[in-house]
């Protein structure tokens, strides 16, 4: 059925919501990837057999949802009316969550998060700490909407903002809320949106592409991809509005094939939008027509770069272009092309919906709104949490993220992929957004924060991403290609005692003529993550370099394990799983490792349950 | 190796044969062989109406893309940061002396392909390994016997 105008939409929406009650229990499984990979698909169809067997089909709902952003903590399972918040939920959990829970409103204790701090267990979402210094306007209805299920995001005042703009507003002042909101790319560049809208609409041609940017290839940082598995009609939405400002009828999704329930989430959210009228011809019977396309990644980190993207999505390599006349001029195919990522594209509906007022009032002076950050490496609370831009990395990474696991100390936390850099423990207090983390030496990027701790050795870390950059690199540009290389070789060194002084000197030199002589944004910046860790953590360099020492205890070339007499207890687990035969000893007896043999891959120090085995 | 060409006919007509589409054709291609052949290729670059080295500048360019055949049976080793700091290169180097290869490389017997990807985006779970698109959490070295050893899926 295709929807002509707003009271079409608004009379289905009307009859989804009469047809629903508020009050029938709801069980909503997360089914996001890393829900997936805890196995919650095996709960959900347990869910099913037991609602089957019981006969409560009717009378109880099943939901399966997308990322509920506490994957730490999956499978996550949440019964509605009540909220309650059940974590690690396994097949056999389920008779008890649908006959006590469900059938007689019994909490299941067992499956209750246990706060690490207070130790109290927790029932409902809101009391996890986990959640409530959270502001989650958009992943909050990852777990209202079924993402297969136009109807849910419907219910949930789904593409009202598109019928607002296409009924009631001219491209113009589409282009003027946004502009006033001070809403900024989520992708990495935080250029203001609004004005971007603006250059593209006001650019010559008849064919505009508006395109949405799903190639989310930081590592470490999975934003994106959850926003589009868990609510891609929302991304939609966006890009619609997007397209009636900008004067565009065809637009592209460009996502990473390394994500396959996204692609599958948006090829169906697509279908199920054309079918209703939101994408086709002659939107709502407003006249405006605007499609897209789905086009799959091939695998280049590089591509997240709005030129490169565009040349992959005219079937080229995927390498970038001097940007002297701006895609918004000429773009995809030489025409005026306007790119935006996933989280910004989904953040425009409620702009509409709500006001510009509501959304600027949320955030700091420059950096409105709130910004979803993948909080992951060595954190307690891993998972994705969303804040209003301005809010301390302290907070983010203590109150929400619950501190640091295993009784070790905060390090460091990297933000903004490899182009970002490293922020010290000293500067843990200073509140995130756009223009405070440039001036630290890193970025926002994406939005990856990934927490390092005593253990992590920062030499190493350069020398990974500068490794990950050089394999990413496309090639075309010669400091980058060759630049890299070379960057990655002397922190090699370094990283096996081999380094020296003069290094280190050699490092800044080359890392001014990749900022001043790259063209795109993944050479300009690929420096970041050397040039914030030497300094900040100079003195690591030069324990590397001076004393032959890795202090975090990484760096293999500078690192012997060997085993403690006092503390062996002769159980033979290191014994029987180290692959080189290095480690001998009778049972009960203290044990002896072999240097000569030892290949040093640890596993010995990380099976031992007696501290025995020690590394210096 | 002889390729069916009606079959790449009917991937290539699916796109209505646009230059565009260059990628998502070789990405179905190589779902169907699990690597794109050579006469594949040739047959692509015909039907487009684009110069070989085209084609074969996309499928080098592209880590999604490999010109060699896979084992049955595939691993993708996460080195995405969040992994890398958990401990993904033990995984990593545990598996290539178990399996006798290295990353990139196929075994022998044509049963194993190892391979390192970026990132899964499940980065709450590292370090991630996922086996014939099957994602395993929190892995360990210890953990890789009993992940080649598990049943075949």
């Amino acid at each position: 059925m295709k929807l002509s105008s707003e009271k079409e939409l608004e009379d289905l929406r009307n009859e989804i919501i009469s047809e629903r009650d508020p009050d029938k229990p709801c069980i909503a499984v997360c089914g996001g990837t890393g829900c997936h990979a805890s196995g919650c698909s095996n709960v959900a169809r347990e869910i099913q057999a037991e609602l089957d067997s019981k006969n409560l089909k009717d009378k109880v709902d099943l939901r399966i949802t997308g990322c509920h952003g506490f994957c730490e903590r999956g499978p996550i399972v949440i019964v509605f009316p009540e909220g309650i918040f059940y974590q690690k939920v396994i097949p056999t959990d389920v008779k008890e969550i649908i006959a006590s829970t469900v059938e007689n409103g019994k909490i299941v204790d067992k499956l209750l998060y246990q706060d690490p701090v207070s130790g109290k267990k927790k029932v409902h979402v809101e009391e996890i700490t986990f959640y409530h210094k959270q502001n989650r306007l958009l992943l909050e209805n990852n777990t209202r909407v079924d993402p297969a299920q136009i109807k849910d995001y419907l219910a949930i005042k789904g593409y009202s903002a598109l019928a607002k703009v296409l009924g009631t507003m001219t491209p113009e002042a589409v282009i003027d809320v946004v502009k006033k909101s001070g809403l900024r790319g989520r992708g990495g560049g935080g250029f203001p949106t609004g004005r971007k809208w603006e250059s593209t609409r006001d650019a010559q041609g008849d064919i505009k592409y508006v395109i949405c940017n799903a190639d989310e290839g930081d590592p470490g940082a999975y934003m994106d991809r959850s926003i589009l598995e868990g609510n891609p009609h929302s991304v939609l939405e966006g890009m619609i509005i997007g397209a009636f400002a900008i004067g565009s009828n065809e637009g592209y999704v460009y996502v990473r094939n390394e994500y396959p329930l996204a692609v599958s989430n948006i090829s169906v959210a697509i279908k199920q939008a054309r079918e209703l009228g939101f994408l086709g011809e002659n939107i709502l019977g407003s006249g405006f027509s605007f499609d897209v396309k789905l086009n799959r990644g091939g695998g280049a980190f590089v591509c997240g770069e709005s030129t490169a993207l565009m040349a992959s999505l005219e079937g080229k390599p995927g390498e970038p272009r001097a940007k002297y006349i701006h895609t918004s001029e000429k773009g995809l195919w030489d025409k005026p092309s306007n790119l935006n990522n996933v989280e910004t594209w989904a953040n425009v509906p409620m702009i509409i919906n709500n006001g510009y007022e509501w959304y600027s009032a949320i955030g700091t002076e420059s950096s409105k709104g709130t910004k979803v950050f993948s909080l992951v490496g060595k954190i307690n609370n891993t998972g994705l949490v969303e804040v209003p831009m301005g809010m301390s990395l302290r907070e983010i990474i203590f109150d929400i993220g619950g501190g640091i696991p295993g009784g070790k100390s905060f390090k460091a936390v990297q933000t903004g992929g490899p182009s970002g850099g490293c922020i010290p423990e000293s500067l843990i207090d200073m509140p995130v957004d756009y223009e405070r983390l440039t001036e630290v030496g890193s970025m926002m990027g994406s939005g990856g924060m990934i927490v390092m701790d005593e253990d992590t050795c920062m030499v190493d870390l350069a020398k990974y991403f500068t490794n990950f950059l050089q394999e990413e690199s496309c090639g075309k540009c010669v400091p980058c290609r060759e630049g890299l290389r070379r960057m990655g070789e002397i922190l090699k060194d370094i990283t096996q005692g081999k380094g020296s002084m003069e290094d280190l000197s050699l490092i800044e030199d080359l890392a001014g003529m990749l900022k001043d002589a790259s063209l795109c944004a993944l050479g300009t910046t690929a420096a970041n993550p050397v040039m914030s860790t030497l300094k900040y953590f100079r003195d690591e360099y030069i324990a590397h370099i001076s004393d032959h020492k890795c202090p975090a205890g990484v760096c293999r070339e500078l690192i012997t394990y060997g085993i403690d007499p006092d503390n062996c207890t002769g159980c033979g687990l290191c014994k029987k799983n180290c692959p080189s035969g290095a480690i001998s000893g009778e049972r009960k007896h203290t044990h002896v490792l072999d240097t000569g043999k030892c290949i040093k891959c640890g596993i010995c120090y990380n099976v031992c349950k007696f501290e025995a085995v020690r590394k210096e | 190796m002889k390729i069916d060409e009606s079959k790449l006919d009917s991937i290539i007509n699916e796109y209505n044969g646009e230059k565009g589409s260059l990628i998502s054709i070789l990405q179905d291609i190589q779902a169907q062989y699990q690597y794109l052949p050579r006469e594949a290729m040739d047959h692509v670059a015909k039907r487009l109406k684009i110069p070989r080295v085209q084609v074969f500048g996309v499928a080098t360019f592209f880590k999604a893309f490999s010109l060699k055949p896979k084992g049955k049976q595939q691993i993708h080793v996460c080195m995405g940061t969040a992994c890398h700091v958990r401990g993904s290169r033990m995984v990593l180097e545990e598996l290539e002396r178990k399996l006798g290869i290295k990353a990139g490389d196929t075994t022998a017997d044509n049963e194993y392909t190892l391979e390192t990807v970026n990132c899964v985006g499940a980065c709450a779970l590292g370090p991630v390994v996922v086996k014939n698109e099957e994602y395993r959490g929190q892995m360990t070295p210890i953990k890789v016997e009993s992940l080649l050893g598990s049943k075949k899926t």
